[in-house]
This record gives structure tokens, C-alpha cells and sequence, in this order.
């Protein structure tokens, strides 16, 4: 651009040379934002993600239901004694994403399990109580998760995550 | 491609690339070395601005089908879904609906350009072909297009030119059955139009790549209409001609820009804002205007197989033109007579496309045979008369002498004045006519917040329109595309999201099934949208005596009325396309209790003054004192109508204080971005010139 040559005011030609070409790109950018951001969710989706209620008592001890919350499912686990005490006697340091059980639980409501059913390997839904721990395993490529959702062997990297969630009674959570 | 091949690589990695595909040789002679004749006008500019045209609208296009549910339940809804959720939704739906106005009007601008300079003659005569082929793809893919949204006159517009193949001769049921997939136009036509829609764009960029080739092979024409002698007679395109177009793009931009930032809607229907309904046609069914010319010539002919003849021969006859026109001079600048016949023939154009428009009864129909008949003319007895006939003015030597000459003053062309001064006297005359003959009452202009290139919604009003949309027009009407979360939206009435939170937990929500399998009733939440207050249309039909009170949401866009001949040019400059909220406020305070003398209404409807026809199905729906408001508002009919109809605009548009707002910002960035463009287009053409 700056290539032609003139006599006179050589600099005065290149800054308006160098000025069209900084609006054209700063225009162009700008008309790229809302062709990307249309990708985005959009505000029903959106809206649709708000934060869901789920009702535990009819979930027996033992039992677990699957519940859709932002098109992921969520186990809900009512965890046996058994269960628990499992998953609290492992060496939290032998474990290959180290937590403990009681940071993925509610304290005071040890027995429930809250986490996204989504294999941290590439994405399958791992299948409650199966697997050597008493907890997950995914058909896919053979990841375990245990009574505590975390990961202890196969594939898969890390620990089922835990959604955000609270208890809103005793026997009523909110999951989002 | 032709042009100087001094193109040189010394980049190694380039030239190991470019001996095996030589694609920057390529581009090199065919957009940057190659000659371009220095004398082209801002006429010539138009073939860039297509190419930008058919860019935008396949990139908008493309993503627009990405939020896009091409079936006949869900397209309407999925259309109104991406101009309210998706984000900028709005933005690439105006672009990519004003856009194919705009395609048009450029390459009606490009056709009359290569008409009048003689663009078609030898050695174009391919070139022109294949625009002629452009043209037609773009008619089909344009057609299509509108047939998208599902509403009325997308509806009714499909039927219609669907039903014009049923003239042909024996096989005329089977090809429009063929073309519907059914024995009506349903979701299987919806389905193939979506399909075509999206496949012929990319069929049109492959055709103007052989049309660009052509045009490179013969070299591109001039105004001179001479051919190109010496190296003096050119410019190298780029950076000359690159940055000549890039201006005359810009400046284009910002015309485009003001459709897509405050017309939205001027060239649309606003029956299309109703979804379809094959029950019931609408009352005046209009093409799109770039289709308005050739609905002319088809509606003058009395004889259906004649008419949709002699439509398909209008295009077609232009495939002919290099040998319906043997003159040998090219550029009409040089041709006297046929100068004068051009811009007759420009008059006579834009007069089918007005009649297009009107309906077909009396003066209408004679003026468009008459004028079908000179379109004709013009193709069959002028041009081959003319070329016999006339002397053309001597010729330029050479496309330099062309240029030189041009310090040196022009020619008025008076004639070509006078008579566009003629016809448009002639218009305005006829429009006022029309509009005296007119009986019905035209709803008064009320003077709207949201009105102008800095309206904005009366957040007060909105309210109370809300109050009164829940305690009155409620009881009949759904506002079915408003969920209780848009109350909380920037730019909607101005609740937070704990209030509409709150208001939506006042109403009760059907959903389910449940574990149990049944359906049962939960406080509303944000995300729901308002309940309808009928279950479906048969069970709000039988409870309002037989018909359907519509949907609210989209009715201040879809109500309008005529604004007549002159009105709808200055409506273009003065932004004015407040026709919706007009109307519904008019219709609501139009009742009489006592039609006038001489009117007599049927039973079961009622004197409005406002409604076409006069007798509405809708009682009286607001009377004084029939809502109070907090804030210490009149109690009556007028605040009421103003009030639910400011809210019910934003309803039909939630994001009009965006679009305004971005329209202001863009507005500003491409009037400074031309401005540079011309400062830097004149430096660089200071020494061609
Ligand atoms: S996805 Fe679960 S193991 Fe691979």
C-alpha cells in the first residue's frame, strides 16, 4: 500500500493509507463479533438452564435416579452404609485425582451423592453400581468410578465432577 | 486470464507451491495487473457491490440455518426465535432479508448499466448470457427465500407462482404436483424450497465465476463503448480499480444499512408477520417489489397460458438482446435516438412495477397492457429499428481522448428530464386520485416514543399496557412468543428479574407428564412463556362466536394499511413505519355504539370505524375506567390504547432499542470509513487522471 510513490507529502499520503486500513480492520472485526456470537446459546437455552428442584424421598436407600439439568445427566445416589464407609476408607493420596469424600458430599447429608453421569474420558454415561468399587463404570473404554464418583482406574482423568447444588430441605435439593 | 504476466515469486516455499498450482499467478493477473479502462463511472462499480451482496447473503444465510426449522409447524416460530433469543438474531435476519432487496436493486442497476452502455454486444455477448442465467437463479433462489418464514404471503406467495406451471398444456396439474409433493403447498414443498434456497446461492457464486472469467477473456466494457487500444487507455485494477470499488461498496454499505437499522420492515408485507393459514387468502396478494414489473405483464394478459408466457418471455427476451440489437456503436452516449428509448424504457419499467403493485381493476389494467406492450417493443421493434435507423455521434479515437474530453462540460439531457419530470407529475397525480377514492378512514398518526431513529420505548406505558393487556385483552388473546424472562430483558419494560420472577409465579403452568405419566399445574417460572387463554384455535373460536382473536405478539407488525403514492417515498427518508401501532390504536378506540347512517352490520359483529370493512367480530374492548393505574394515569380509553399498544410494539419487536442504538454506531463507522475511502480513492487516481 505504502509502495506508491509521490512527491509530494509522501507521509501524509501513507497516514491515510495506514488510517483507511486501521478503520477497515477495526469495521471488520466488529461486524465478525455478532456472526460469532450468534454460536453462543441463545436466550431460551439459556433461560431453560435455570436451576432445577429435585425431590429425594422417594429414592430409597441403596437406589439412584438420573435427572436432566442442562441436557447433562445427574445421578442422585442415596448411598448404602456400606458405601460410604468404602469410600471413606481409601487412601485419598493413592487415588489418581485425589479428594476425599466428604469435599463431594453435603456435610450432614453424607449419604447422598450428587454427580454429572458424564465420563471425564471422552463423554459416556458411566452405569451405576457396576464396576470393581461399588460405583460407576463406563461401557466405553472401561473407566471405574467409585462410591464417591471418583475416578480409580481406566481412562478417564479426573473425578466425576459434582454440580453446583444445595439443600433446600431435608429432602429437597436444587440442583444449578 | 489475460493482462501482463510480469508476476515474479522469489519466495522459495511460494514458488515450489505456485509451479504445481499457479493460483497466485492466478490472482495476480486477474485482480491486481489486470487492465482495467480508466474512464469506467460509479456504474461499473456495481459488479463488486453483487459480489459483496451474494457474500453477505450466503454467510447470513448459512447462519440463519443454523436457527432455522424448515418445517411447517416451526418455521414461523423458529423465525421469530432467532430475531428475539438468538444473539444478534435480529440483526442477521434484517441483514439477510434487506439483503436480497438489495441484491436485487444492484444488479437491476448492473442490467440497465450493461443496457445503456452496450455491454451485451460482440465480443459479450456470453458475458451478458451468463448474467441473464445469474438473474434467473436469483429470481428462483429469491422466491424460495420467502417462502421460509411460513407467514402469509409466503404462503400465498408459493401458491401462486407454483400455480403458474399448472398453465402449461396437459402436464400442468403434474408439474405442480410435482412441486409441491402434495396436493397443496405444505411441508414438503417448505422442506425442498430450504433445500434449494440453501444449494442454488452456491450455484449462482459458481455461474458468476464463469460470468467474471467471460468478463476477463473480452475485457470489461466503457463508457466510451471503444475498445481498449493502447496501455495509456488502462489502469492496473488494483490498486486503481480495487479502491474505486471499495468506495462505491461503502458508500452502498450505508444505504443497505438503513434498511437493516431502520426500515427492517418498508419492503416487507406485513401479512408475512401472520402465519400461514391455508384457509384464508390475504386480501392483496403483492410479490416483492423486484418481482413487481413482470407480476404486471403477467396480470395484463386475460389469458392464463398467455400471461405466464409472455412473463417467462420478458426475462428470456434478454438473452437475445446481442442480436435484437445489431447497432454497431456500443455506449448509448453516442446513440441519440436510442439514449432517449432508454430512459423511456427505465420509465416504463418502474411503471409495471408500480402497477404490480395495485390491484387489478380498471385504469390499472389498461395501463398495463399498454405498457406491457412498449416493454416488448422496446426489445422487438426499437432496438432492431433503431440500429438501422440512427446515426450514432462520432466516436472518441480512444478510451484516453474519452477522458480528456470530459473536462470539457456535458449536455444536459433534457429530454430524458422532462420526461421523468412527466411521469412522475403523472404519479403523483394518479396517487392522489387513488387515495381520494379510497372510503375507508385512514388511522390517525399518533406521535409514538419508539418512533425515529432515537425512539425509545415508554417504560411507564409498557407497564401500564402490560396491566392492561393482563386484565383485559387477556381474557381473548394469547401473547404466545413473550416469556415471563423478556419482562426482565434490556430494552423491554424495565422489571428486574426477581419482578418478572414474581409475575410469572402468578400464573399457573400446564406441564408434565410426570413420573406418574400425568399432566399437572406448577407455578409459571421465568422461562414460560404467557398462557394462552384457549386450550386451541377451535375452542377460542367457539367461545367468540366464531372467530379466532390472534395472537398479540406480532400484531403491531403485522397491521398496516396503504400510505398511498407519495407518502411511501418520503416514509423512506422520514423512517415513518409506525402504520402498526397506528392501526391498532385506532382499531381500539373505533368503536360506535351506532354504525353511521346507510351501514348496516350483521349480527354477532360491530361498528368500528378503523376496521376494513367496518364490521369486527371483537366487541368494544375498552371502556373508561376500566383499569386504574398506580401511577395516577387517566383512566381512559386513549391512555389505554396508547399504553397496550406501546407495549404491545415491543412485544412485536423486543430488540428495536438495539437496533436503533447499533444503527446509530454503524451509521457513524461507514460514513467516517466512505469518507476516508474517497480521500484515499482520489490519491490514488491523482496521477491516472
Ligand atoms: S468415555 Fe468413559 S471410558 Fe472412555
Amino acid at each position: 500500500m505504502t509502495t506508491a510513490s509521490s512527491a509530494d507529502h509522501p507521509t501524509r499520503r501513507d497516514f491515510l493509507f495506514v488510517a483507511t486500513g486501521a478503520v477497515a480492520a477495526v469495521g471488520t472485526a466488529a461486524a465478525v463479533w455478532p456472526l460469532v456470537s450468534q454460536m453462543n446459546p441463545d436466550a431460551s437455552t439459556i433461560a431453560a438452564g435455570a436451576p432445577i428442584e429435585v425431590d429425594l424421598a422417594p429414592i430409597a436407600e441403596g437406589q439412584d435416579i438420573k435427572v436432566f439439568w442442562r441436557g447433562k445427566p445427574i445421578y442422585i445416589s442415596h448411598r448404602t452404609k456400606k458405601q460410604i464407609d468404602e469410600a471413606r476408607s481409601v487412601p485419598v493420596a493413592s487415588l489418581p485425582d485425589p479428594a476425599s469424600d466428604q469435599s463431594r458430599v453435603k456435610e450432614g447429608h453424607d449419604q447422598w451423592l450428587v454427580v454429572i453421569g458424564i465420563c471425564t474420558h471422552l463423554g459416556c454415561i458411566p452405569i451405576a453400581h457396576e464396576g470393581n468399587y461399588d460405583g460407576f463404570f463406563c461401557p466405553c473404554h472401561g473407566s471405574q468410578y467409585d462410591s464417591s464418583g471418583r475416578i480409580r482406574q481406566g481412562p478417564a482423568p479426573a473425578n466425576l465432577p459434582v454440580p453446583p447444588y444445595q439443600f433446600v430441605s431435608n429432602t429437597k435439593i436444587q440442583i444449578g | 486470464m489475460s493482462g501482463p504476466s510480469d508476476f515474479q515469486l522469489t519466495n522459495p516455499a511460494l514458488k515450489w507451491i505456485e509451479r504445481r498450482l499457479p493460483i497466485m499467478g492466478l490472482v495476480h493477473s486477474s485482480f491486481i495487473a489486470y487492465p482495467t479502462p480508466r474512464n469506467l463511472n460509479y456504474w461499473w462499480t456495481f459488479g463488486a457491490i453483487l459480489s459483496m451482496m451474494l457474500g453477505v447473503q450466503i454467510l447470513t444465510g448459512v447462519i440463519l440455518a443454523m436457527h432455522y426449522t424448515p418445517e411447517a409447524t416451526m418455521a414461523f416460530k423458529s423465525v421469530e426465535s432467532i430475531v428475539r433469543d438468538v444473539n444478534y438474531g435480529w440483526l442477521l435476519r434484517n441483514m439477510h432479508a434487506s439483503g436480497a432487496s438489495m441484491f436485487f436493486l444492484a444488479v437491476y442497476i448492473h442490467m440497465f448499466r450493461g443496457l445503456y452502455y452496450g455491454s451485451y454486444k460482440e465480443p459479450r455477448e456470453i458475458l451478458w448470457i451468463l448474467g441473464v442465467i445469474i438473474y434467473l437463479l436469483m429470481m428462483a433462489t429469491g422466491f424460495m427465500g420467502y417462502v421460509l418464514p411460513w407467514g402469509q404471503m409466503s404462503f400465498w406467495g408459493a401458491t401462486v407462482i407454483t400455480n403458474l406451471f399448472s398453465a402449461v398444456p396437459y402436464f400442468g396439474e403434474s408439474i405442480v404436483t410435482l412441486l409441491w409433493g402434495g396436493y397443496s403447498v405444505g411441508n414438503p414443498t417448505l422442506n425442498r424450497f430450504f433445500s434449494l434456497h440453501y444449494l442454488l446461492p452456491f450455484v449462482i457464486a459458481g455461474v458468476v465465476v464463469l460470468h467474471i472469467w467471460a468478463l476477463h477473456v473480452a475485457g470489461q466494457n466503457n463508457p466510451a463503448g471503444v475498445d481498449v487500444k493502447t496501455e495509456k487507455d488502462t489502469v492496473p485494477f488494483t490498486p486503481h480499480a480495487t479502491i474505486k470499488d471499495m468506495f462505491g461498496t461503502s458508500c452502498f454499505l450505508i444505504f443497505y444499512a438503513w434498511f437493516i437499522f431502520y426500515m427492517p420492515n418498508y419492503l416487507g408485507d406485513a401479512d408475512n408477520y401472520i402465519p400461514a393459514n391455508p384457509g384464508v387468502t390475504p386480501a392483496h396478494i403483492v410479490p416483492e417489489w423486484y418481482y413487481l414489473p413482470f407480476y404486471a405483464i403477467l396480470r395484463s394478459i386475460p389469458n392464463k397460458l398467455a400471461g405466464v408466457i409472455a412473463m417467462f418471455s420478458a426475462i428470456i427476451v434478454l438473452a437475445f438482446l446481442p442480436w435484437l440489437d445489431s447497432a454497431k456503436t456500443r455506449s448509448s452516449k453516442y446513440r441519440p435516438l436510442a439514449k432517449q428509448f432508454f430512459w423511456i424504457f427505465v420509465v416504463v419499467c418502474i411503471l409495471l412495477g408500480y402497477l404490480g403493485a395495485q390491484p387489478p381493476e380498471g385504469i390499472y389494467v389498461i395501463a398495463g397492457r399498454i405498457l406491457t406492450a412498449c416493454y416488448f417493443a422496446y426489445f422487438l421493434i426499437v432496438l432492431p429499428l433503431l440500429a438501422r435507423i440512427e446515426t450514432p455521434r462520432p466516436l472518441p479515437n480512444s478510451i484516453a481522448d474519452d477522458v480528456l474530453a470530459k473536462s470539457s462540460g456535458k449536455a444536459a439531457p433534457m429530454v430524458s428530464t422532462i420526461i421523468a419530470i412527466m411521469v412522475a407529475g403523472g404519479l403523483l397525480f394518479g396517487g392522489a386520485q387513488s387515495a381520494r377514492a379510497e372510503d375507508q378512514d385512514v388511522p390517525p398518526s399518533v406521535k409514538w416514543s419508539f418512533a425515529g431513529p432515537f425512539g425509545k420505548f415508554d417504560r411507564a406505558s409498557m407497564q401500564r399496557g402490560l396491566k392492561v393487556y393482563k386484565e383485559v385483552c387477556s381474557a381473548c388473546h394469547a401473547l404466545s412468543y413473550i416469556a415471563f424472562r423478556n419482562l426482565g430483558d434490556p430494552g423491554g419494560p424495565g422489571y428486574s428479574t426477581a419482578q418478572a420472577a414474581a409475575l410469572a409465579a402468578e400464573y399457573k403452568v400446564k406441564d408434565g407428564p410426570n413420573d406418574q405419566g400425568e399432566m399437572f399445574e406448577r407455578p409459571g417460572r421465568p422461562a414460560d412463556y404467557f398462557p394462552s387463554p384457549f386450550p386451541n384455535e377451535q375452542a377460542a373460536r367457539v367461545a367468540n362466536g366464531g372467530a379466532y382473536p390472534p395472537d398479540l405478539s406480532l400484531i403491531t407488525k403485522a397491521r398496516s394499511y396503504e400510505r398511498g403514492f407519495p407518502w411511501f417515498i418520503f416514509d423512506f427518508f422520514s423512517q415513518f413505519q409506525e402504520q402498526g401501532p397506528n392501526y391498532v390504536s385506532a382499531i381500539l378506540q373505533g368503536f360506535e355504539d351506532k354504525p353511521p347512517a346507510g351501514v348496516t352490520i350483521p349480527d354477532g359483529s360491530y361498528y368500528n370505524k378503523y376496521f376494513p370493512g367496518h364490521a369486527i367480530k371483537m366487541p368494544k374492548p375498552l371502556s373508561d375506567g376500566q383499569v386504574t393505574f398506580d401511577d395516577g394515569s387517566p383512566a381512559t380509553v386513549a391512555q389505554y390504547a396508547h399504553d397496550v399498544t406501546t407495549f404491545l410494539m415491543w412485544t412485536a419487536e423486543p430488540h428495536m432499542e438495539a437496533r436503533k442504538r447499533i444503527g446509530l454506531q454503524v451509521f457513524v463507522f461507514l460514513i467516517l470509513f466512505a469518507g476516508l475511502m474517497y480521500f484515499t480513492k482520489k490519491k490514488v487516481w491523482a496521477d491516472a487522471h
